[in-house]
Parts: structure tokens; C-alpha cells; sequence
């Protein structure tokens, strides 16, 4: 091992960092948002629309994102619509990911009891507000833990955005072994890097676990 | 598309290549499964034990593979094996020993959580009934984890078949592999022939993927009744 | 004569093939106390949670404060409003205190001004002997004070008729008594109208004023409280009454 090789290499690193918290950042929120539509469009079983999102996270789920991004980056082009790599990754990355997130949060909207349901009913709810003060809060207190499994599943998908040469932590770490041909600074330096974004991620998300826990458990 | 580039996936013998690749792609998904599942029962096991020595070695094991990206696994062992121990083998046996490797930990998990989510009066109407702990194991808890954990297990086999398409990375003749290569050698009289061959791969992963996913959804919801 | 407000007229359930209620008649007075007797599995859930339309109906016609139910949800929702229910299981909204565990309803759902529920709400945990826990979560609460909040629950929507299933069911039996006593005490104090399925044989005594009992789905008596205890009509009941030994 060869510190200054890795110290040499480290302005290269801090880019691909930066670019890999950004487009995890705007992947995940954006994944949230559309998990959660369609997880409530689900739920309230809005015709039509509720089978085509149906038939999304099906396809979405069932297919890998690289063969996503491929159609995205080189199969689009040639229907005339052109995006640059970063767009794909982050529109390939929320595809993904929102049907990931839908899956979890319909988890949590049905893990909420029929007992808390009926109790709801019975002091007179309708629907709407069945949904607003019993379903939701609960239902998404029940899905923090696909929430977070999923939010450090994306943080990891984010590596996978090299196959369209997006500069990110990956992409910069198998540029450097190409060029310099020294591979065991730069996947050390790149395990490292993705070490010091997840374990925090994990711990905070753990955190955020228990402190939910009692709220959707306890009766 | 008024030169239609769906011919691509049916000149030659490219179909045929394109089934072999994909073959290659379920073969490394299917053994990795097998020993990943094996070593993860014992790591699994393992955790439930009272040495702390072991549960801390093993959770240091899970927490590397659930911090680091499958893509920089394989290449973890693409270029550390042959470079640093000077084990060379094939990519494919790479491939095989990265994924087994990160299905063993992830199934340790599930293996351990299953375990621990029999009821405890399960585990105390045994010992009532004078099992002993390998007769405790092997009547009471093993049966109702594997129950508990079959839908786990099935996800997590949907996302080992997944994963196989990171396998062009480290050079295998993997089903997008072959299809680059159908791409690369028809672009020039069929330039819509990428979609086609993409488009295809897409559909393929589907058709393997899907019933997986949908068998699961069903055992979980029969679960809940 | 007392105002009549509830009336069920040959109320059929069916759950499939299965008939889980056959042909039930009776009807209730303003301030009368009914309790729903019979051994497990007879219907009286299934009864208590049809009156509330939480199981639905196909047969028969219920009336509430004279008027026809339609069995519609849009109508449960607005007579729910006024027909509380207490269930065995409590179930308190685990993320909400014990006050906003009250509040929701009369303010989300009756649009009611929140300091004034609010008020009332306090006077009623002073009255269970909750008040100092108005900020406190379900979990933090033993059974029993659930049970005592569930009921201030569905009392803060002013009901008109209480429906009481089995809410000591699953509960110690040292928290028994405050349960009880708090229900004894509505019935006494306020009037309330209700219906209790219970297995609290002795209090069932204490508080009917008439007595159905229910077997296999069938209503076998309707019979004055203190007349089914010392003197049922049918065997069965009697039969049931010995086996409970109480």
C-alpha cells in the first residue's frame, strides 16, 4: 500500500464523493415522492392509474438498473431522445427506487391493525380521514424499516452509475486503476469512501428505527 | 424504425448466443445461491450463539458487505485475488465467490432474525417436553423458520439475479456482454438494433424475476392470515 | 313513553354459507341497559359490531332513534357520530397522547371547537382518575387506564348509545373492577343507553336492566334483567347461567 499514491489520488475521490452524496441526496427524496403517490394511489385504488402503477413496480422491481440506465443512456438516443448521463442515472435511480419505496410504504399502510381501523370507524371517520389520522401516521411509522433498508440500498446503487461513466465514487476509483494501474490504493480508498457515508446513514437510520418502534407497536 | 432492427436479434446464431449468455448469467445466480445459502445458515446459526467473539467477527462480516457496493465487491476480487495472492481463476469463478460470499452474509441475517422471531414458549414447550438442543433445532425452530423465512429468501434470490448484470464489469460472457457485442458488430447496418437487443435483455430479467417476486408476495400474504 | 332508539327488526348475517345471526328482534329505550349474554362463539360480537355497522348486513333493517338505517357508509359514518364504541382491545391510536386520543374525533371528525372539547375532555379523565396522565402515550398506561381512556374516548363525541364489547376481556382482573365501575356509574349518573356484552356475570346482574341472551346466532331471550338471573325462561340459558358459576 502506497500512501502517496492515495494522497495523490484524494482530489479525485472528494469529487466522486461529492457527485455520489448529490445523486444519492436527489435519488432518494425523489424516490420517496414517487413511493409514496404511488403507494397511496394504490391504497385508495384509484382506477386506472392504480393498475398502471401496479404494472410500473412490478417492471421496475423485477429488472436490474444497469440494464435500465443502458436503455435510458444508449437505446434512447436512437429514438431521438438524448439526456445527459447524470439525468439517466437519476431518473434510472428513482425509477428504481420509487417502486422499492411504493413496496415499503404499502407494507406499513397494511400493517396498520383492522383492530385501530375498527376503532377509527367507530368514532365516526370517513374515509379520507381514516386515511389522514390512523393509516398514514402508523402506517408510516411501520415502514421506517423498508424505508431505511431501502434509502442504503440506493446509496449502494449509486455505484453502478459507472457503467455510464458518470464521475461518481466508483467511476473515479476504476478511472484511477485504469490510468495508473494500481488497484489496491483506489478500491481501499473507494471502500473507505463508501464506509464514511453509510455508517452514519446506518446509525441515524437505526436511531430513527427505534425511536419509531413504540409508536406503531405499542398499544 | 423504418429499417427495423428487431432482425438483429434473430440474424446468425445470435439469439442463440444471446440464451447462452444468458444461461451463464442464471448459472452463476443459481450456485452462488446455493453455497451463499449454505454458508449463511452456519454464519447464522452461528449469531444465535453465546460467544461474543464469534457474533462480533460475524457482524463485522455483515456490516462489510452491507457497506460495500456489489459492483466494488467484484472488483474487490477481480483485482485483489490474481494481483495480491496470485489466485487466477476464471472471472466466472470470481463472480461466484464475490456473490456467495455477499448471499452468506445477507442470508445470516435473515437466518438469525428468523430464528430469534420464534416465540419464545415455542423454544420453552420443547425444553418442557425434554428436547434436547440439537432435537430443539431441529423440530421446533428449524421448521418454523424456514416458514418464516422463505419470502426473504426468495427477494433476496430476485436481487442475486439482478446482480448478475453488474457481471459484464469484470469481463463475463454474461448475457449483456453478448448483447454488446451483437450491438457492437450490427451497428452499422442496423443502428436500431440496440433497442431491440436491450429491449429483450430487459424482458428476459422480467421473465425470470417476476414469478419469483410474485411467489413470494404470495407465501407473505399467506402468512398474515 | 320513553323515547325508543334503537330497533332491529329480522337482522340475517351471513358469512359465506354460514349463518352467523338468525332473525334478531328487539329494540331499546332512551337510558335502558341491555346486556348481550351467551357462550362464546353465539353472535354477540358479531351483533354489537353489526349495530355499528362495522359488519356489514344483508337481511333485516335496523332504526335508530326511529329513523331506517341505510346500511350505506357514508351513513354509518355520520350515525357512528353518534354511537359509541368501546372494544376489547382498546385500541388507543398508539402515536397520539392520551388527550389528542380524544380530541380527534370531536374535533376532526364533529369539527367541534378545540378548547371546548378540550375542557370537557379533562373534566372527563378527572372523572376516570386519569387526568394526570392527559399527556402521557398508551404504552406508558396499564391496560385497565387504557380501557378507562378508551371509554372517555368514545364518551367525548356525546354519544346517544354506548356499545360495550367485551372491553374486560383482556384485562387483570384487579383492573377489572375500575372498568366496571365507571360503566355502573354511567348508567347510574348520566342514563347513558347501552349494550355490554360481557362474561362479568355479576355485573351483568348489577347493571341489566334486560338481559338477551344469544345461542348459535339466535336471540333465545329478551328477558328483564333480575327475572333472567333468578328465573330464565329457556334451559339454555339457565344451563348457561349454572356453567358460569357465578
Amino acid at each position: 500500500m502506497d500512501w502517496t499514491i492515495i494522497q495523490q489520488s484524494l482530489p479525485n475521490f472528494v469529487q466522486g464523493f461529492k457527485l455520489t452524496l448529490w445523486l444519492s441526496l436527489v435519488g432518494i427524496v425523489g424516490s420517496i415522492i414517487v413511493g409514496i403517490i404511488t403507494s397511496l394511489v394504490q391504497y385508495f385504488r384509484v382506477p386506472v392509474l392504480k393498475q398502471i402503477l401496479n404494472v410500473y413496480v412490478e417492471v421496475a422491481r423485477n429488472t436490474p438498473l444497469l440494464i435500465q440506465l443502458f436503455f435510458l443512456y444508449y437505446a434512447f438516443p436512437v429514438m431521438g431522445i438524448k439526456m445527459t448521463a447524470e439525468t439517466c442515472g437519476i431518473i434510472g435511480l428513482i425509477f428504481l427506487g420509487g417502486a422499492y419505496m411504493a413496496e415499503g410504504f404499502t407494507g406499513g399502510f397494511n400493517g396498520v391493525s383492522q383492530n385501530q381501523l375498527d376503532a377509527g370507524e367507530a368514532l365516526g371517520m370517513n374515509q379520507f380521514q381514516l386515511a389522514r389520522y390512523v393509516v398514514l401516521p402508523q402506517g408510516l411509522s411501520l415502514s421506517v424499516p423498508a424505508l431505511a433498508a431501502n434509502i442504503i440500498f440506493l446509496i449502494k446503487e449509486t455505484s453502478i452509475f459507472s457503467v455510464i461513466a458518470i464521475p461518481e465514487l466508483t467511476n473515479t476509483a476504476l478511472d484511477l486503476i485504469g490510468m495508473y494501474y494500481r488497484s489496491n490504493e483506489y478500491l481501499f480508498v473507494l471502500v473507505v469512501a463508501y464506509a464514511i457515508i453509510l455508517i452514519p446513514v446506518i446509525l441515524l437510520l437505526d436511531w430513527l428505527e427505534r425511536r419509531v418502534r413504540y409508536g406503531a407497536f405499542g398499544n | 424504425m423504418a429499417h427495423s432492427g428487431i432482425s438483429v436479434l434473430f440474424e446468425g446464431t445470435n439469439f442463440a448466443r444471446l440464451m447462452g449468455g444468458l444461461w451463464t448469467s442464471v448459472w452463476i445466480a443459481l450456485v452462488s445461491l446455493a453455497i451463499g445459502l449454505l454458508l449463511g445458515t452456519l454464519f447464522g446459526l452461528l449469531r444465535t450463539l453465546r460467544s461474543r467473539l464469534i457474533r462480533f467477527v460475524l457482524l463485522l462480516y455483515l456490516e462489510f458487505f452491507r457497506i460495500v457496493p456489489t459492483v466494488v465487491l467484484l472488483f474487490l476480487v477481480y483485482y485483489i485475488l490474481p494481483r495480491q495472492f496470485n489466485i487466477n481463476m476464471p472471472a466466472t469463478w470470481m463472480a461466484v465467490l464475490a456473490f456467495s460470499l455477499w448471499v452468506a452474509a445477507e442470508f445470516s441475517d435473515i437466518v438469525r432474525g428468523a430464528l430469534e422471531s420464534v416465540p419464545k414458549h415455542q423454544r420453552e414447550s420443547g425444553q418442557a417436553l425434554g428436547l434436547n438442543q440439537w432435537q430443539l433445532f431441529r423440530y421446533v425452530l428449524l421448521p418454523q423458520a424456514i416458514q418464516l423465512e422463505l419470502p426473504a429468501t426468495i427477494n433476496l434470490a430476485t436481487r442475486v439475479i439482478k446482480t448478475t448484470s453488474l457481471l459484464l464489469m469484470i469481463s463475463v460472457m454474461d448475457v449483456i456482454n453478448v448483447g454488446q457485442q451483437i450491438i457492437e458488430a450490427n451497428n452499422q447496418t442496423h443502428p436500431t438494433g440496440i433497442f431491440w437487443v436491450y429491449g429483450l435483455i430487459f424482458i428476459l430479467y422480467f421473465i425470470v424475476d417476476y414469478p419469483l417476486s410474485l411467489w413470494a408476495k404470495h407465501l407473505t400474504a399467506k402468512q398474515k392470515d | 313513553m320513553a323515547e325508543e332508539i334503537l330497533k332491529v327488526e329480522h337482522l340475517n348475517k351471513f358469512y359465506g354459507d354460514w349463518q352467523a345471526l338468525h332473525d334478531i328482534n328487539f329494540d331499546l329505550q332512551k337510558g335502558e341497559v341491555v346486556t348481550l349474554l351467551g357462550p362464546s362463539g353465539s353472535g354477540k360480537s358479531t351483533l354489537i359490531r353489526t349495530l355499528n355497522g362495522l359488519e356489514p348486513f344483508k337481511d333485516g333493517n335496523i332504526y335508530f332513534k326511529g329513523e331506517k338505517v341505510e346500511p350505506t357508509p357514508k351513513e354509518w359514518q355520520k350515525l357512528r357520530q353518534q354511537i359509541g364504541m368501546v372494544f376489547q382491545s382498546y385500541d388507543l391510536f398508539p402515536n397520539l397522547t392520551v388527550l389528542d386520543n380524544i380530541l380527534l374525533a370531536p374535533t376532526k371528525v364533529q369539527k367541534r371547537d378545540r378548547e371546548e372539547v378540550k375542557k370537557e375532555a379533562m373534566a372527563l379523565l378527572e372523572r376516570v382518575d386519569l387526568a394526570d396522565q392527559a399527556n402521557s402515550y398508551p404504552r406508558q398506561l396499564s391496560g385497565g387506564q387504557k380501557q378507562r381512556i378508551a371509554i372517555v374516548r368514545a364518551l367525548a363525541m356525546h354519544p346517544e348509545l354506548m356499545l360495550f364489547d367485551e372491553v374486560t376481556a383482556s384485562l387483570d382482573p384487579e383492573m377489572v373492577r375500575g372498568v366496571l365501575e365507571i360503566i355502573k356509574e354511567l348508567a347510574d349518573r348520566d342514563h347513558m343507553t347501552m349494550i355490554i356484552v360481557t362474561h362479568e356475570m355479576n355485573f351483568a346482574a348489577q347493571i341489566a336492566d334486560r338481559v338477551l341472551f344469544l345461542e348459535d346466532g339466535k336471540l333465545l331471550e329478551d328477558t328483564p334483567g333480575k327475572q333472567f338471573f333468578e328465573h330464565p325462561q329457556t334451559a339454555r340459558a339457565a344451563e348457561f347461567l349454572s356453567s358460569m358459576e357465578f
